[in-house]
């Protein structure tokens, strides 16, 4: 299991700005190990957030995002102590799912 | 004693179960291979099935004009426009030049930050997918000083 996500969010009047980062080796598939073998891909390919249970946003990857990814994303209309959860699915079939409370 | 039919039975039961559970990795992924898989902006919006791009100010990119670090490269992409279904965001000269797509909904802004790979300097787009199928683009040129993708 990988380790958990950082979620922080902040809400602003009636918008919410959520920022996650995530902890993922994120290869790309392009490097080459000491023995010149590819390094096989192994990346996020899904991610899909929800506010209080309701999925707002979802998002599907490429192995270009960066190592450990970060992602910003502003919800309408959320307001302190409500839910948000991230969930991120890799390529390899592993996922994650992590929740924070807008402050 | 267990007649053919029964065992074809039993194993139509199996695969519908497996099938519900989301097991069978087919079914499970609905996720754009393809798209992901094209070298260019172009195949990567056609394998997603919308047209030409047209040039837009409506569509902002944002990111640093040099990039010290090709292995982390903050990129936004966000639109004043509404209507929008889908927000990709693109590296020309990547190896695959779709980095992400977001998924858009009522309840969230146009407007998505992550950080991206980037092999070399390169023009950068962001493509705001509108629900009728049209595509408009921004760019702009990130130049980097370390590449990101090879090793």
């Amino acid at each position: 299991m990988a380790d958990p996500m950082r979620i922080r969010a902040q809400a602003a009047g009636d918008k919410t700005t959520v920022r996650v980062l995530m902890s993922h080796e994120m290869e790309s598939g392009q490097r080459r190990d000491a023995a010149g073998k590819l390094v096989p891909a192994w990346h996020i390919s899904e991610v899909s957030a929800s506010h209080n249970g309701k999925v707002v946003m979802s998002a599907e990857w490429g192995a270009a995002v960066s190592k450990n990814p970060f992602l910003q994303f502003v919800i309408k209309g959320a307001k302190a102590g409500d839910k948000i959860a991230v969930t991120w699915k890799d390529n390899k079939g592993d996922s994650r799912t992590d929740e924070a409370t807008v402050s | 004693m267990q007649t053919r039919r029964e065992t074809l039975q039993h194993s139509a039961k199996v695969a519908a179960l497996l099938a519900a559970t989301g097991l069978f990795p087919q079914v499970a992924l609905a996720y754009n291979k393809s798209a992901f898989e094209g070298k260019t902006l172009a195949d990567a919006l056609k394998a997603l099935g919308s047209s030409a791009p047209v040039a837009s100010t409506s569509v902002t990119i944002g990111g640093p004009d040099i990039a010290e670090n090709g292995a982390v490269v903050p990129l936004t992409v966000s639109t004043t426009l509404s209507g929008v279904k889908q927000l990709l965001l693109l590296v020309e000269k990547n190896p695959s030049a779709l980095v992400a797509i977001f998924n858009m909904s009522d309840s969230v802004e146009a407007n998505f930050g992550t950080r991206s790979k980037m092999g070399q300097t390169s023009d950068v787009y962001a493509v705001a997918v509108m629900a009728d199928g049209k595509a408009l683009f921004a760019k702009k040129e990130v130049k980097v000083t370390l590449g990101g993708c090879g090793g």
